[in-house]
């Protein structure tokens, strides 16, 4: 067992052009030259060679496990940021943004009932200001490393207490009978559109970018390792073919659990990392795409309900350049987006058309369609209630819009809802997915050390054999 | 309201100075119609100075029609006559249908809006309305209200789409070419708002630096832009938004019609309305050109609500919608007509 001892005295034959050696102090100088020449007349003796190639076999497994360890470990945390870092700040900031536009709506919805407003409408506009001030403290810490999510999250704190502030104004004017109130309530709806909501989505697409780049981390091949490990095969190869030739014994047993050692671990790298990759692959459909999609179309449905909800308050008091109502046209705007125009199935490229072609069980289908349904149903009795406004009935839309059945309103929370459905469900497909692959690396860095260790100690072992014919 | 009195009451003392005038005024209708106008420019008041430039829109907004209008058009308040045929076909129309479509406002406070708390449209150019409907079809509550953007009211009348717009309305020469206007209801003029102990004192030098507040499109902003007085503007999609940003402290002044400015008052005590009105706004009923009979009618209406004195239905609404903003009338506008 004293055996792998020349793997160490074999070791500094990399700087073999030792040049700077006359400038050594001679005691220094006359070892150098010493190792050399038993380095070169070992290569000439076969119990030489046999030692330079137990080194290099246990030098290259020992780099094997190591790199392995090493690429397998960066992965393995790229993937755990995945999951318990950048996907939760990413599904954060989309729910920032959410409740920021929730609050709008559920405003605006509040404004419209007037004295009688609700106590649940707002208990909701509460929670969601609560909810997002509370996020924004979460993500604040979390995201200590990103200069833009730093700064959007700096604007949203300062538009944050203005934003409410202004929607209290709002509510007070209401009260007291004075229109004064719904000039307060649009101004806030401007700040929300203009400042906060943009920050949020800023946030949102910071965070999402920095979920990609860890996805990106997580996925890339080990090459290094690959390479060295099949390098490592063929140098066992090579020195089992050289003992055949020398010896005729077919096996080698070192040799050959050294081989088999590192056949080991370079298929479980590669498998390994390919379900990883393929598990991480999978998650990144659901998460980076679908769960996008999806907290846009529900995004998109709020704007369009707070819309709905200001063309009520506004009541024709601000325009688009042609003369039309500016609130009406950002609503069909709005809903262009989300389904397009028409009825039935949804325009192609509309979001919740590419969310259902997203979703790939029923499960996850059945609540977007569900939802694609409601939209419509929203939409006609939308029609029906701006006929109705246009008609000079205003105090009979109001119902229309706001009211506890048949209204807008109603269609939108069913909508609210049933997307929310879909987004937990596909939350839970992404987390599934993204498990399974963070699972496959598993063990894979402590094992290949092991594997890689036990490798080197195959080959010195099976050399050694070789060596102790010499005696 | 102490120290804003004095900037509210002016065009309304200017009105009483007017309505005492009223027999002056009818003589020189009688004698003929451009007489008459005339004489209505030239009735001394103490807004004298904003009267000699009555009812001339800024240039920036009207100005290619000025040159022909400015010739036939010396008085365009001047309405038709509630004499002959009251009962023609735009007056048969709205009966046979059995509700009068009238175009208003929601959201000028005190004239056409909408009571959150009672969902209920008030104010005094609803009442007018109301008026309107009773005369009509012997029920103030047969109407129809729609409510109209102020970009949308002469298309509205055009279209046929409502029977009447009252929705302070400013009469003027180039719009009473596109559509008929009943006799002058109100007059307003251009003011500025700001808050109390404000060192902008009127629309003068005072607002050297200062920013100023409009409403997009409107008379104001032209006016601002054409004597800026070394003021910034910001325009804002409605003149209510600019007290809006008078109160957030984003501007300094706003300039406005003093009778929706007023209505902006009675929502915050702590403005006030300063210097003289410096346009001359009457606002009237606008209907289609063609209702001839219903021009006729509505101008009868105005008669009737006008007189009676200090208890006219005119005097009422004054008292319950506007006198706490700008302050006491002693009559409405006298009628001016051109047939």
């Amino acid at each position: 067992m004293s055996h792998p001892q020349p793997a160490g005295a074999v070791a500094p034959p990399t700087p073999v052009p030792s040049p700077p050696a006359p400038a050594q102090p001679p005691e220094r100088s006359v070892a150098w030259r010493e190792a050399l020449d038993r380095l070169r007349a070992a290569a000439t003796t076969e119990p030489g060679r046999l030692r330079i190639i137990g080194a290099v076999l246990a030098l290259l497994l020992v780099a094997f496990g190591t790199v392995t360890a090493w690429q397998v470990a960066a992965r393995a945390s790229a993937a755990d940021d995945v999951v318990h870092r950048s996907q939760p700040l990413s599904a954060d900031a989309a729910d920032i943004y959410r409740s920021l536009a929730d609050a709008d709506t559920t405003a605006a919805s509040g404004f419209l009932a007037g004295g009688q407003e609700p106590r649940a409408v707002r208990q909701r506009y509460e929670k969601d200001i609560a909810r997002a001030s509370e996020l924004l403290v979460k993500a604040a810490a979390g995201t200590a490393g990103s200069d833009t999510s730093r700064s959007r999250i700096a604007e949203l704190n300062a538009a944050l207490p203005q934003y409410t502030g202004l929607v209290e104004a709002a509510r007070a004017n209401n009260r007291q009978g004075l229109p004064l109130g719904g000039a307060y309530l649009r101004y806030a709806g401007d700040r929300m559109r203009d400042d906060l909501l943009p920050a949020a989505r800023g946030l949102y697409e910071s965070e999402t970018g920095r979920l990609g780049s860890d996805y990106g981390d997580a996925k890339s091949w080990p090459w290094a390792a690959l390479g060295t490990g099949v390098l490592a095969l063929a140098a066992l190869g090579r020195a089992q073919r050289r003992s055949f030739l020398r010896t005729n014994r077919v096996f080698n047993h070192g040799l050959l659990a050294a081989t088999g050692a590192t056949t080991v671990v370079l298929l479980w790298l590669a498998v390994g990392h390919g379900v990883a990759r393929s598990g991480l692959e999978s998650s990144s459909a659901h998460g980076a795409e679908s769960l996008q999609v999806l907290n846009e179309a529900r995004i998109g449905s709020l704007q369009a309900r707070g819309d709905e909800n200001l063309t009520l308050v506004a009541r024709g008091a601000v325009l688009t350049k042609n003369g039309d109502d500016a609130y009406e046209a950002s609503y069909r705007d709005g809903m262009g987006k989300l389904i397009g125009g028409g009825q039935g199935a949804p325009a192609p490229g509309s979001l919740l058309d590419r969310a259902r072609d997203l979703a790939d069980d029923t499960a996850g289908r059945a609540p977007v369609e569900a939802a694609i349904k409601d939209v419509r149903e929203w939409q006609r009795r939308h029609s029906g209630a701006r006929a109705t406004d246009d008609g000079g009935y205003y105090d009979q839309a109001v119902p229309k819009v706001i009211g506890e059945t048949g209204s807008t309103g109603e269609s939108f929370d069913r909508v609210d809802d049933e997307l929310r459905q879909a987004l937990d469900h596909e939350q839970s497909e992404f987390r599934q997915a993204a498990d399974d692959g963070r699972g496959a690396l598993s063990g894979l860095a402590e094992g290949a050390a092991v594997l890689a260790v036990l490798g080197a100690a195959g080959a010195v072992l099976g050399i050694g054999r070789r060596l102790s014919e010499y005696r | 309201m102490t120290g804003g009195d004095r900037g509210v009451n002016a065009p309304l003392r200017a009105l009483g100075t007017r309505a005492r005038s009223r027999p002056l005024l009818a003589a020189a209708t009688a004698a003929g119609c451009a007489l008459a106008a005339t004489a209505a420019v030239l009735v001394p008041t103490q807004t004298g100075a904003a009267r000699e430039r009555p009812d001339r829109p800024p240039a920036a907004v009207e100005g290619p029609a000025r040159g022909v209008s400015a010739t036939k058009c010396a008085n365009p308040a001047a309405s038709l006559r509630p004499t002959g045929d009251l009962d023609g076909p735009a007056v048969q129309r709205i009966k046979a249908r059995g509700k009068l479509i009238a175009g208003v406002d929601q959201n000028s406070y005190r004239w056409g809006y909408r009571n959150p708390a009672t969902g209920e449209l008030s104010g005094f150019d609803i009442d007018l309305v109301h008026a309107i409907a009773k005369d009509i079809l012997g029920d103030p509550g047969k109407v129809m209200f729609l409510a109209i953007p102020t970009n949308r009211r002469i298309p509205a009348v055009q279209s046929g789409k409502v029977d009447i717009i009252a929705r302070t309305m400013t009469i003027n020469c180039d719009r009473i070419k596109q559509v008929a206007f009943s006799t002058a209801y109100f007059e307003a003029g251009q003011q500025v708002l700001v808050p109390k102990g404000s060192p902008v004192k009127a629309f003068d030098d005072s607002l050297k630096g200062k920013k100023v507040c409009t409403a997009e499109g409107s008379t104001a902003e032209a006016k601002v832009r054409e004597e800026p007085h070394g003021s910034t503007l910001l325009t804002v999609p409605n003149h209510l938004d600019c007290l809006v940003r008078l109160q957030l402290g984003q501007v300094d002044a706003v300039v406005n019609d003093n009778a929706l400015a007023a209505g902006q008052a009675a929502q915050d005590p702590s403005v006030e309305l300063v210097g003289k009105p410096f346009t001359t706004e009457p606002y009237g009923v606008a209907m289609n050109l063609k209702d001839v009979d219903l021009v006729r009618r509505v101008n009868k209406v105005l008669e009737d609500y006008r007189s009676g004195g200090a208890n006219s239905p005119w005097m009422q609404a004054y008292q319950h919608w506007l006198a706490s903003g700008l302050g006491g009338a002693d009559a409405p506008p006298a009628p001016e007509y051109r047939d």
